[in-house]
């Protein structure tokens, strides 16, 4: 069913302050909604139903004001979630070709039946417009994304891996796609038509099979390639750069000794964590060791190369001071295995705190720190990782070196582009290089002013690398933080030297990419590294008609060398129908996904326009998206009516989020360098996180049950009770807020104390209390940090107190400080936005 | 009187000096008529055990241009306290402390046994040797073991309180630090690069003043460069750890050796931080340079390294460059007052020819052996450290050697280990021979046996006659750092008289030294070899008509450069410029001594008659040591009659000439490569190639009877062929 939304009264706007809204010219109006099926007429009774229980609940402040719209009358995130929650109770089947998997949110089983599960990879609308006419008529982005590596829940099964042997993978003659589901064989199985590009292939003898009397292979469910969405295979020497089997990647930590690093902490924590660490490199048998080798490097103005090969005594420092020109001074004994070579790492690990301890060098270099270790991957011939744990603008003279660009005044104005542009070009050739390598950059920053990440993430973010930021890391409240984080990076399952390929039937074709990676022509997505959190987003255009009965068909495959050295290719297979009529379009679209990928093309937007235009262009969007389904898919009404397609009546508020968001309007507070971080974050993002990310999940936690979780409320300061306890997770921070009047019960069972002036503010964990409330609030907190990628640090938030600043910054349905709309008024902006264009 | 002989032998054994004529011609016309220069050999650290240096500084005449030090040939006015300088005749009166000398009470500088003499100095602090280590690590696994070991021992032969460093290479080059605990630091350079010595130093070694420290003992701290006694555990567990240069060699290439770089940055190092100090960097090679500035020789090894046919082909890519590179390098090392040796051991050539400038101006030394696993090396490299009877080594740094004439002659040049100083004056001729145009040269590491040739030019009119009872004099003052860190002056005055050619023509003859003008004249062949071609070398030297000993050097490697390699040509003439007479001239001619049972061993003439069946044959050519078995001498010994209780006579026969051999392999620097041989043996070419070939194949049946002594396979010319020729010449000449 859709959702109605009608406007009844017009009365005049007051006080909106809001830029949006000065632009204006209609200034007379009021909203009151309405609530309506609009397949259900019978159901109005019901609406006036709500609307009563509405009125009857406890409201104060909204309720007294004349001008305000009943926040519950409005579309609720949290209603659509729980809705979905109790709606899927089966696994989910892939099987069914168009069909929306259950939100992001919801918590189910995928099974895969030919088309690849939704961890893998999300669409935006699983109808798609056979022209490309509808599809412009319609403005709903076609775009899927992917994470070709997504770790799967325990209950779900991998991908297989189909090892075809020396003939290597079966693919079509014409358009190279991997043999799939989509495959029809022919002629008795000796030939088979490919589903993208229709051309016919012979089988190769080897894989000749029978079929049976519906034309399918007899073996079609003993091969994964036949009958699964998603498998993988063993790639020959073929497949391998200069046609030669890889060698087994290497990760080569480098890290910074300057003054600041070695002050913070940051040196200190690093050494002492990486000697256990070494034991958990990623590895595919947990029952073997791991074939990573591993590298050292430190440096400041210069660097400083270690030689830990196990026949040394004593590890050897090798200084290289000419960094103009970087080469890498030792190849035997660089990098090296670390169960050989174990007590030579950990007395280096020893030393260098040492050794640095009274360093009064300020300086630091950056470029060639990743020019080191590229080039120790270029000498071992191997693909690999680089951990930089960096603290400062790299002012040394060097390749790379940056200045301080930092200007406030340029937020706002066009020119504001440029900030986030990388200041000079060498960090893209560089990155460029890298990728040529496989050389993938992690970036660990611990920067106490202006680094330019804009620019320091060039090569991160190109290499499919990603980038950990610690604002005046102290080693007091950051170390846990930051060692959950380097644990889970270090640990987690990557491929390196990785090409992308999204390969789609007739009639569609994959024309942008948005993530961290790096492309040097129109097809081929090219990640340095490729982590299993890593999710690329691929819009599709049309380039000829598709027809309904065939769907469209989407391949992607991502050849990749694992991290013990073999050569693999990971094909994930999506057929999605096509729709002739826009309503089922609309019907069949997936908003969380939509606003991944708005979000991705507005802050990849913002290197070339003004942040305004980025915004502009993205409420317009939108409101031709929702102008279209009012126009074309809605019964009539009047015109006053705010119609909302039931798959897309989140739209508006989580476009809100997203124009809201620092990136794109920034409060005072937030620096230019958190901007560039978050906006290369997101870059990289999958749709949970994403979701996450924009709209957080607020928990009340007045009472916690064992087995689940209690109810989510709205994000939104009117939700908080003061005599309550609110949990909010954005996937980057966790945030405790206490109200000023919280039970004391509470207080007892939470933190142990008897009152509210004795919460102790600075707490980045909670206590460990012998009650099941405590007990269950820190198995919820230690599960919501199991889910993400990266570790959220706790902040105890007391209501009325200077943090709640912070916090409140986090409640994206109400007016954020910086100039974002509520949800409310950004809504009533956007009924008129589609009024406009209606009209 | 005594015979010019024992004069001669007197003067070289007293003063270091040996020239060409004792008598010298009294004007300019009569001395080029003698064809051979005025000109001597001076061994300026000649071993004077018997000259104990006096403590003080010595007396220097007042003119500002002459500086003359007081001598025993001055005129002294007792009673005046005056002396007047007998370069300039300038009077000058006696410093204070000279106040009670008189006729019977005379500084030691005034007496005729005094004509050398040294003085010891003291001036401000003394720094410390310095010994700079530049090691090659891209050997064979043996050599490098070998070459290890060798330096190991070094260690503990310098002094405690030398300084040290160490600097390895390869495809990088490595400065390592030798202060720190636990982990090994080194600096590491591109191999590729040509760094300024302000990078060094910038990169490496901020060069911290030497800090005082107890009474004005200067403690000299730096990274890279320590006293030995404080980093010798140190440096011989680094010495252990070092380990063949990591980077794999691919099939048919060379490694990439970066021979060039490592040297600029030893170079560098101490400039940086030890300007005129004496140190010494040793270089260890056991290849050619392939990378990088100084590249001798690209990596690929389908191409050779360059031959004399490439070089005078013009067909060797990298000569130019690279000599012009070490060139550079070896000056701005002697400028420093650093000598860089080079140990050079492979069995290919390693770029000498290119590298030869580095000692060659800095007076290092340099050893050229096929391994560094050989006794050759091992011993050769040892005796660099010999010390002599004070227990001081026989090494000296930082010499400068200036020469003062009386106004009838004037230096033309020398030739030796030294660069020139460019000190223009009066005494300073406009002819040069050698390194001319100056009064002083820099020679940055002197020892005992360092020998430079001088060249002068008589430049006494024809018609401005000498007064009677003159007397030419030079002086030749020679301020050095000894081994013990001393600053030292040595100064010797020497006085010939004046002979009128036309008179006393057969005085001036008879003071002719024959040996000491083969020498000199065999130098100035080899330095024009250096820089001429071949054969208008040779032409020059037939026209110098030397006796006998022209006919050995026109065919000895110092000139001909047939059947050696460019490095072994710049190797044998690397020592021929610096050794003493003795030396030089067995090189020249090479010593042949034959060993028989008919009597004890007796010299024999270089000749090929003198290879008999029943003869050992020792042969000297001061590089080689050749033992050659005769036919019969060598059947016997595979017989094993030596072993026979019966046949002892015969064994000690085969011992005598290797005792004889040991004596020489015990003294001589470098070592000489030592051969054992027999009729028929290949090593047998080491002498069949020195012999003159009274017979050879093209004459061997000419002669038609039953010859004595062996073939020699060569169409080279014998002596009486080359004979008769010069005498046919002489007379068409003269005619």
């Amino acid at each position: 069913g859709l959702l109605l939304v009608k406007i009844e009264k017009m009365l005049p706007a007051t006080r909106h302050s809001l830029a949006e809204f000065s632009l204006l010219t209609l200034l007379f109006y009021i909203f009151t909604l309405f609530l309506y099926f609009l397949f259900c007429p019978v159901l109005h009774n019901l609406l006036d139903k709500l609307l009563n229980v509405k009125q009857a609940s406890d409201m104060p402040a909204v309720q007294k004001s004349r001008h305000r719209i009943d926040p519950d009358a409005i579309p609720s995130p949290i209603q659509v979630i729980e809705d979905d929650r109790a709606k899927c109770t089966e696994p989910f089947n892939t099987g069914v070709r168009g069909q929306v998997p259950p939100l992001v949110t919801t918590n189910f089983q995928a099974k895969d039946q030919g088309n690849a599960s939704p961890r893998f990879v999300r669409c935006t609308a699983y109808n798609v417009p056979c022209t490309a006419d509808m599809a412009k008529q319609s403005q709903v982005p076609l775009a899927a994304v992917i994470k070709p590596l997504a770790t799967l829940p325990p209950d779900e099964t991998p991908p297989y891996l189909v090892d075809h042997g020396e003939a290597g993978p079966v693919r079509c003659n014409r358009c190279k796609a991997y043999m799939c589901p989509y495959m029809q064989f022919i002629e008795g199985g000796r030939r088979f038509q490919c589903g993208f590009c229709s051309c016919v292939t012979e089988v190769p003898p080897h894989y000749f099979q029978h079929l049976d009397h519906t034309g399918k292979r007899v073996d079609c469910y003993d091969r994964p390639e036949l009958s699964l969405g998603s498998y993988e295979f063993v790639a020959t020497v073929d497949y391998c750069k200069n046609n030669k089997i890889p060698q087994p990647p290497a990760f080569i930590f480098l890290i910074d000794v300057s003054y600041n690093a070695v002050k913070s902490g940051m040196v200190n924590i690093v050494c002492q964590e990486l000697k256990t660490l070494l034991d958990y490199l990623p590895r595919e048998n947990p029952e073997m060791d791991s074939v990573v080798r591993v590298g050292f490097v430190t440096y400041n103005k210069v660097l400083h190369f270690y030689n830990v090969k196990a026949s040394l005594a004593q590890p050897q420092m090798l200084v290289v001071s000419d960094v103009s020109d970087m080469f890498v001074p030792l190849l035997d004994g660089f990098l090296v295995n670390v169960n050989e070579s174990r007590l030579v790492i950990e007395s280096l690990l020893d030393q260098i705190p040492e050794m640095f301890a009274d360093t009064r060098e300020t300086e630091t270099v950056f470029g060639p720190v990743i020019q080191a270790g590229l080039e120790a991957l270029k000498a071992a011939d191997c693909s690999g990782k680089l951990f930089v744990f960096h603290t400062s603008l790299p002012i040394a003279e060097a390749p790379g070196k940056l200045k301080n660009r930092e200007d406030k005044k340029l937020v706002g104005t066009d020119k504001e582009k440029s900030l986030f542009q990388p200041q000079v070009g060498f960090y893209n050739t560089l990155a460029k290089e890298c990728v040529a390598q496989g050389c993938c950059v992690d970036l660990f920053l611990f920067p106490n002013q202006y680094v330019d990440v804009a620019t320091l993430g060039v090569v991160p973010v190109s290499t499919g690398g990603s980038i950990y930021k610690y604002t005046y890391f102290q080693a007091q409240s950051d170390t846990e933080r930051f060692l959950n984080d380097l644990r889970r990076d270090i640990q987690k399952l990557v491929g390196f030297d990785a090409v992308m390929r999204v390969r789609t039937s007739t009639g569609i074709r994959a024309t942008d990419f948005f993530g961290s990676f790096f492309m040097s022509n129109t097809t081929d997505v090219e990640l340095a590294g490729l982590d299993c959190d890593k999710a690329i987003t691929v819009e599709f255009k049309h380039d000829d008609k598709l027809s309904e009965e065939t769907g469209a068909l989407m391949q992607c495959a991502v050849l990749y060398t694992s991290c013990s050295g073999q050569r693999r290719l990971r094909v994930h297979n999506m057929a999605v129908n096509c729709c002739s009529q826009l309503a089922d379009l609309y019907r069949n679209c997936e908003t969380d996904t939509i606003i991944n990928f708005f979000s991705k093309y507005a802050f990849r937007g913002l290197l070339n326009n003004p942040t305004k235009a980025v915004r502009d262009t993205l409420i317009n969007q939108c409101a031709q998206i929702l102008a279209c389904y009012r126009k074309n898919c809605a019964s009539p009404s009047s015109a006053g009516q705010l119609i909302l397609p039931e798959c897309m009546k989140l739209l508006p508020v989580y476009l809100n989020c997203v124009l809201k968001s620092d990136v794109l309007m920034p409060g005072a507070d937030v620096s230019l360098d958190d901007r560039a971080y978050l906006r290369q974050l997101i870059s990289g993002m999958d749709v949970t996180e994403s979701h996450i990310f924009f709209y957080p999940r607020l928990l009340p936690l007045t009472k916690l049950e064992s087995g689940s979780l209690p109810m989510a409320v709205r994000d939104s300061e009117e939700r908080l009770s003061k005599g309550g306890v609110y949990l909010l997770e954005t996937g980057l921070h966790l945030f405790l807020w206490v109200g000023a009047s919280v039970q004391q019960e509470l207080l007892l069972n939470i933190f142990g104390t008897q009152s509210f002036s004795q919460i102790d503010p600075s707490l980045t964990s909670l206590p460990v209390l012998d009650n099941p409330f405590s007990q269950r609030l820190r198995d919820i907190i230690e599960s919501f940090r199991a889910q993400r990628s990266r570790y959220m640090k706790l902040m105890v938030v007391k209501q009325e107190d200077k943090a709640e600043l912070i916090f409140r910054h986090f409640l994206v349905e109400d007016k954020s400080v910086s100039g974002g709309a509520s949800y409310v008024d950004f809504l009533c902006h956007m009924h008129k936005e589609i009024r406009q264009l209606l009209s | 009187m005594a015979t010019y002989q024992e004069f001669i032998q007197q003067n070289e054994d007293r003063d270091g000096v040996r020239f060409s004529w004792n008598l010298w011609p009294s004007s300019r016309l009569e001395a080029t008529r003698l064809v051979v220069p005025v000109s001597c050999l001076f061994t300026p650290l000649k071993e004077r055990p018997d000259l104990p240096p006096v403590q003080y500084e010595p007396v220097l005449c007042s003119r500002a241009n002459c500086k003359a030090v007081l001598n025993p040939l001055c005129q002294v006015d007792f009673r005046a306290k005056i002396w007047a300088c007998n370069f300039c005749f300038q009077r000058n009166p006696f410093p204070p402390s000279y106040a009670g000398i008189s006729e019977v009470n005379q500084p030691a500088e005034l007496m005729p046994q005094f004509s050398t003499i040294e003085y010891i100095v003291q001036r401000g602090p003394t720094p410390p040797l310095i010994f700079l280590y530049v090691v090659d690590t891209c050997l064979e696994e043996e050599d490098l073991q070998a070459l290890k070991e060798s330096l190991q021992m070094s260690l503990s032969l310098l002094p405690p309180n030398a300084l040290v460093g160490l600097i390895t290479f390869g495809r990088m080059v490595q400065v390592h630090e030798l202060s720190c605990e636990g982990i090994a630091k080194s600096y590491v350079f591109r191999g590729t690069k040509d760094l300024s010595s302000k990078q060094i130093q910038v990169g490496g070694d901020k060069g911290r003043p030497p800090q005082p420290e107890n009474a004005g003992v200067f403690v000299f701290i730096t990274r890279f460069l320590q006293p030995v006694h404080r980093v010798d555990m140190n440096l011989t567990d680094l010495l252990g750890e070092l380990q063949r240069d990591p980077w794999p060699v691919p099939q048919g290439k060379r490694p990439l050796r970066s021979t060039g770089v490592a040297l600029s940055v030893a170079v560098g190092l101490l400039e940086g931080t030890f300007p005129n100090t004496g140190a010494r960097v040793m270089l260890f090679i056991g290849g050619p340079p392939t990378q990088g500035p100084g590249m001798v020789v690209g990596d690929e090894l389908k191409t050779p390294i360059r031959s004399w046919h490439d070089i005078q082909k013009d067909n060797a890519r990298h000569l130019k460059k690279a000599t012009k590179y070490y060139e550079a390098m070896a000056n701005r090392s002697a400028v420093n007052g650093h000598c860089i040796d080079i140990y050079a051991c492979a069995l290919d050539q390693t770029g000498l020819l290119e590298m030869k400038c580095l000692s060659n101006l800095t007076g290092g030394h340099i050893v050229m052996g096929d391994s560094f696993n050989t006794s050759l090396f091992k011993q050769t490299f040892q005796r660099v450290f010999s010390k002599d009877y004070n227990g001081d080594f026989r090494m000296a740094f930082g010499g400068v050697l200036e020469v003062k004439t009386s106004r009838e002659v004037k230096v033309c040049g020398t030739i030796g280990p030294c660069v020139s100083l460019n000190a223009k004056g009066s005494c300073v001729s406009e002819n040069e021979m050698g390194i001319g145009g100056t009064s002083q040269w820099k020679v940055c590491g002197i020892n005992p046996s360092t020998t430079l040739a001088l060249y002068f030019e008589v430049v006494n009119q024809h018609n401005a006659p000498v007064p009677q009872g003159g007397r030419g004099v030079i002086q030749f003052v020679t301020q050095y750092q000894h081994s013990n860190t001393q600053r030292r002056i040595r100064v010797t005055t020497i006085a010939r008289n004046w002979a009128d050619a036309q008179s006393q023509i057969q005085h001036i003859e008879s003071s002719f030294d024959q040996e000491a003008s083969a020498v000199l004249m065999a130098r100035l062949g080899v330095f024009r070899a250096e820089s001429e071609e071949g054969p208008d070398v040779l032409r020059w030297l037939d026209r110098q008509l030397i006796r006998l000993f022209m006919f050995h050097l026109r065919r000895s490697p110092f000139l001909q450069v047939f059947n050696n390699s460019p490095d072994e040509s710049s190797y044998y003439r690397h020592h021929f410029v610096r050794q003493d007479l003795t030396q030089s001239l067995i090189m020249i001619q090479p010593i042949l001594y034959s060993y028989s049972f008919h009597g004890p061993p007796e010299p024999v003439l270089l000749d090929s008659s003198s290879i008999l069946p029943d003869r050992i044959l020792l042969m000297d050519t001061f590089f080689q040591l050749v033992i050659y078995h005769g036919e019969t001498i060598a059947q016997w010994r595979k017989a094993g009659y030596q072993e026979m209780a019966e046949y002892e006579n015969f064994k000690q026969l085969l011992l005598a000439p290797l005792d004889d051999a040991q004596e020489i392999l015990q003294t001589r620097f470098p070592m000489p490569r030592y051969i054992d041989t027999e009729h028929g043996g290949s090593q047998a070419r080491f002498l069949l190639s020195k012999v003159n070939p009274s017979q050879t194949h093209n004459n061997l049946y000419a002669w038609g009877q039953v010859l004595r002594g062996a073939p020699i396979l060569t169409d080279d010319v014998s002596l009486q062929v080359f004979m008769d020729h010069l005498k046919k010449l002489a007379v068409s000449s003269s005619a």
